[in-house]
């Protein structure tokens, strides 16, 4: 991704005006890391440190923030991001099981990647559609009320190119 | 559209907007276009209503809104002007509907909601059970309006409350009559908006911010989001009026990044406004200003809390902070500035309260928590959803009137409110008013809103494991008490869960539960603890069961109970035996059975088998009655692992037997099945028995001939020879 074409003035807001340009910078941090990853899929140390020269926050800052938060990812990921929700509307309608069935089908465990990176697998907690628990994600497509015979099914349109 | 230019000017557009929208003998779908209802293909029908409908040449409005409630059925839809509620609509449907409900008005049977397959259909969504008991104050327009068109939301009378506040009230006056309704904060806590909007209005200094706490992390709850997704105008028209009360010139909305369709509606819906000059600078040409803006979390539980909340909009990690100073104070706030942070559904309640009134607040609802509280309605009811009910209802009333009690005529066991911080209440509770207070009374907590019912296939130790473990990830590891604590009583729930606990464990759970909620910082390790100490509370004996008797009950624990194939079931499929990763299920000329010595009770058998006879049992051991027994020592021999043994009684000459060492026993169940006379028989009463076998161990013991042949007697004597002198070695060689 490019980072020169962040615009951060822009991506601040109104805001901006009344703020420390360091705060101003220093606050769209996150709105950033989320650009780039999801872009790129996953934040690349090489994307990580032009945005620290351009934001004026340190390398390691942004690691440090980058890290708190479990949205962000360092490694490359699938193709198909799958997340299982764990929730508990979904846990308490047997959601757990979906989730190691997909386990031993991709021979992953919740959060890691297969090797040809097509599949990564991931938990969740509540994706709002308790409605329809069990629920899992497909790149933020939501399959709903995964009864046995659903997951035969999920785990073929996972496979799909 | 163009720019409103004075308060006249929007009063003028909303009397042209009622006029021309919505008309009632207009011809109109209602599509449900919410997560769930999307996720179920509502896109798929609002576009093959469009196409259908231009092709036949009739004149439909297809309306697509957020959440109508029952997810569960969707997608869901209103036909109008009929005043029809069809469920599970399905694409392929749609030709149907036009040609018999637009052409003929007259219903299509298959897609109305019934109670059962017994009753009638229900036509109108009113008569719906899960509609009746509802009163939809904060969900008005959801299910209503198209959310991303703002004409809408104004003609239903959108924007009335914050022209009032303009052009009537003082900022003083606002706040007077947001404290006189006393609304509480709906995002947990329940403190009063009005007193948190005061001290940030005494604090001074020209900056002030206006958050939207839209982060709605708790596990099984979705209310915000359907009024971020479903009327976002709403929650910027409460924000608005906060702003004008506190004089605040910048606004965030803070939102979960796993929300997507709520910040795509949220953007449009703030365009929109801005578009209008609802929004931005000199608001309606009135001098005020105020600019609104997105910020979106990126996963952290922890965030929900007022303080980090802050610190992740600064673009820091989200930890939280000691209180004071508040966030309403000076140097408290985003960047140092005062801020007012309060909960989504909590903006949306001002509209309301400001065009009807306090006065008319306060008559919904009960004293001390007026108005109405929105529910997520989940686990295992009939109908889930997203429900809307004035608080002081009951439980009852919730779960049986509205969610259509229990699915598959199952007993309900269970409810839990207030997600990781609350609690789990048990069936004494369910005629409990629901409001603040009665929860926090019974060691629960309102929370934002979620209800997960569940019945007797849930095991509450696991529930409460399942909570903890929840929170325990979540921990953003600054308290010791916080970080080491819950992991301390996660290690403890596994240990029973997995089939060892031990006595005390229980009140060690206790023990660190209290410590971990006195010392720690924010209400994320204050209230973890909760979901464990209120099952301890409430369902003391299924810990019990687990520690004591090795027995989960909803055979939802791995590593607990009795595994037996019920051979009278079975029909050898062989599909128990396929599963048993450890060659644990055996198979005779006309039967199969479980070897105890190599079960690992992985709950793998019992999953495989397709009609249920494999059964996890709970643990049994043998009670031998005295009178009823024959001597024959059957049992003895049957004993797979040579546990019971003969021993002579008072009465010289009578024999029983007796098991030397209950921990021996597997719970094989094979003595009581070979004992002719009833003198033995198995009990689940495991801790009397074995207190018994220890206690009152008749004096002599008899070991046969044939067993010292066949080398038992090593099993035995070792057992032996640790025994109390008390027992008297009889062989019959002597
Ligand atoms: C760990 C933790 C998570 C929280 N999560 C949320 C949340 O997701 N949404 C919310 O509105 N409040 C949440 N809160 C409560 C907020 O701290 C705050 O009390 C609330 O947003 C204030 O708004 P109210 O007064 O309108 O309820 C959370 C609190 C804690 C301690
Ligand atoms: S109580 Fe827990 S989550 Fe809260 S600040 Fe302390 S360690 Fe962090
Ligand atoms: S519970 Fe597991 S180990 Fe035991 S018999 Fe069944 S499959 Fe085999
Ligand atoms: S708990 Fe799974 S979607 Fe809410
Ligand atoms: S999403 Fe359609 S009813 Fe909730």
């Amino acid at each position: 991704m490019n980072i020169d074409q962040i615009n951060v003035e822009e991506q601040i807001g109104p805001v901006g005006k009344v703020l420390k340009e360091s705060y101003g910078n220093r606050s769209v941090l996150i709105h950033c890391l989320q650009m780039i990853q999801a872009e790129e899929g996953y934040l690349i140390g090489d994307s990580l440190s032009k945005l620290s020269k351009k934001l004026g926050v340190p390398l390691s800052e942004i690691y440090s923030v980058a890290s708190f938060y479990k949205q962000f990812n360092f490694k490359p990921r699938g193709k198909k991001v799958v997340r299982v929700c764990l929730g508990t509307a979904c846990y308490v309608r047997g959601s757990e099981k979906v989730l190691s069935i997909l386990e031993e089908e991709f021979g992953i465990k919740d959060g890691e990647t297969t090797e040809d990176l097509h599949v990564t697998l991931e938990t969740v907690g509540c994706v709002g559609c308790c409605g329809l628990a069990p629920v899992a994600t497909i790149n933020d497509v939501v399959v709903g009320e995964l009864v046995l015979k659903k997951v035969g099914k999920l785990i073929k349109s996972i496979k799909e190119e | 559209m163009g720019r409103i230019n004075s308060l006249e000017e929007l009063k003028n557009l909303r009397i042209r907007l009622k006029e021309n929208i919505f008309k009632t003998d207009r011809k109109r779908v209602r599509v449900c276009c919410g997560t769930a209802c999307s996720a179920q293909g509502s896109k798929k029908i609002v576009q093959t209503f469009e196409e259908e409908s231009a092709q036949k040449g009739m004149d439909i409005e297809v309306l697509m809104t957020g959440c109508q409630g029952l997810c569960q059925k969707g997608p869901v839809m209103k036909v109008e002007p009929y005043g029809y509620f069809y469920q599970k609509v399905t694409y392929e449907k749609v030709r149907e509907i036009i040609s018999k409900t637009f052409s003929r008005e007259a219903p299509v049977r298959s897609l109305l909601y019934r109670e059962s397959v017994l009753d009638d259909p229900i036509k109108k969504m009113d008569d719906l059970p899960f509609y009746k008991k509802q009163v939809r104050i904060v969900l008005r327009n959801n299910g209503f309006i198209d959310p991303c068109n703002v004409n809408h939301y104004i003609a239903v009378g959108g924007y009335a409350a914050m022209e009032k506040v303009l052009s009537t009230m003082t900022p003083d006056q606002v706040l007077e009559e947001v404290k006189r309704s006393n609304l509480r904060g709906r995002g947990g806590a329940g403190f009063p908006a009005g007193r948190k909007w005061e001290h940030c209005k005494k604090s001074t200094g020209k900056i002030k911010f206006v958050i939207a706490n839209g982060d709605e992390g708790d596990p099984g709850a979705f209310m915000d989001r359907s009024i971020m997704e479903g009327d976002p105008h709403s929650l910027i028209e409460g924000m608005l009026i906060c702003a004008y009360t506190l004089n605040a010139e910048y606004g965030f909305i803070y939102v979960r990044h796993e929300y997507p369709l709520a910040v795509k509606n949220l953007r449009i819906a703030i365009k929109q406004a801005e578009e209008l000059g609802l929004l931005g600078e000199d608001i309606l040409r009135t001098g005020m200003n105020f600019y609104l803006d997105i910020r979106e979390g990126a996963g952290a539980f922890v965030c929900g809390e007022s303080t980090a909340l802050v610190a992740s909009i600064e673009g820091n990690r989200g930890f939280p902070r000691p209180r004071p100073p508040r966030l309403s104070e000076v140097g408290g706030g985003l960047w140092g500035y005062p801020s007012n942070l309060n909960n989504i559904e909590t903006y949306a309640c001002l509209p309301p309260i400001i065009e009807n009134g306090a006065e008319w607040f306060r008559s919904i609802g009960t004293e001390n928590s007026p108005g109405t509280k929105v529910f997520a309605l989940t686990g295992k009811v009939v109908n889930t959803g997203l429900i809307e009910v004035p608080m002081g209802i009951t439980l009852k009333e919730i779960i049986y009137d509205i969610g259509g009690g229990i699915r598959n005529n199952r007993k309900f066991k269970a409810v839990q409110t207030g997600g990781p911080s609350g609690g789990c209440l048990s069936e004494e509770h369910l005629d409990l008013p629901v409001d603040y207070d009665s929860l926090i009374n019974v060691g629960s907590m309102m929370g934002s809103g979620g209800l997960v019912v569940m019945d007797e296939d849930n095991c509450m130790v696991d529930i409460a494991k399942f909570f903890l473990s929840f929170t325990q990830r979540e921990s953003c590891g600054k308290c010791p008490p916080c970080r080491i604590g819950t992991y301390q009583m996660l290690e403890i729930l596994e240990k029973i869960t997995s089939g060892n606990g031990e006595e005390g464990d229980i009140e060690q759970l206790e023990k660190i539960g209290n410590l971990v909620k006195s010392g720690s910082l924010c209400g994320l390790g204050q209230t973890a603890p909760n979901p464990v100490l209120s099952t301890i509370k409430y369902f003391r004996d299924e810990y019990e069961e687990h520690i004591k008797d090795k027995y989960c009950k909803a055979k939802v624990c791995k590593g607990l109970g009795v595994y037996r194939i019920d051979g009278s079931e079975c029909f050898s499929c062989s599909l128990c035996k396929k599963a048993c990763a450890f060659d644990a299920v055996n198979e005779t000329k006309d039967a199969f059975y479980i070897d105890r010595d190599y079960c690992t009770k992985c709950k793998a058998c019992y999953l495989a088998c397709p009609i249920g006879a494999v059964k996890i049992g709970s643990r049994v051991i043998p009670w031998v009655i005295p009178e009823q027994c024959e001597g024959c020592s059957d049992c003895v021999h049957a004993c797979p692992v040579h546990g019971l043994k003969m021993y002579e009684t008072e009465n010289e000459g009578i024999f029983i037997p007796w098991l030397s060492d209950p921990d021996l026993c597997v719970s094989c169940g094979k003595c009581s099945a070979v004992c002719s006379s009833s003198g033995v028989v198995l009990t689940t009463h495991v801790q009397e028995a074995k207190q018994r076998f220890l206690t009152k161990r008749p004096k002599g013991l008899v070991i046969e001939d044939e067993k010292k042949k066949s080398g038992y007697i090593e099993s035995g004597s070792k057992n032996n020879a640790t025994e109390s002198d008390s027992v008297v070695l009889i062989d019959s060689d002597k």
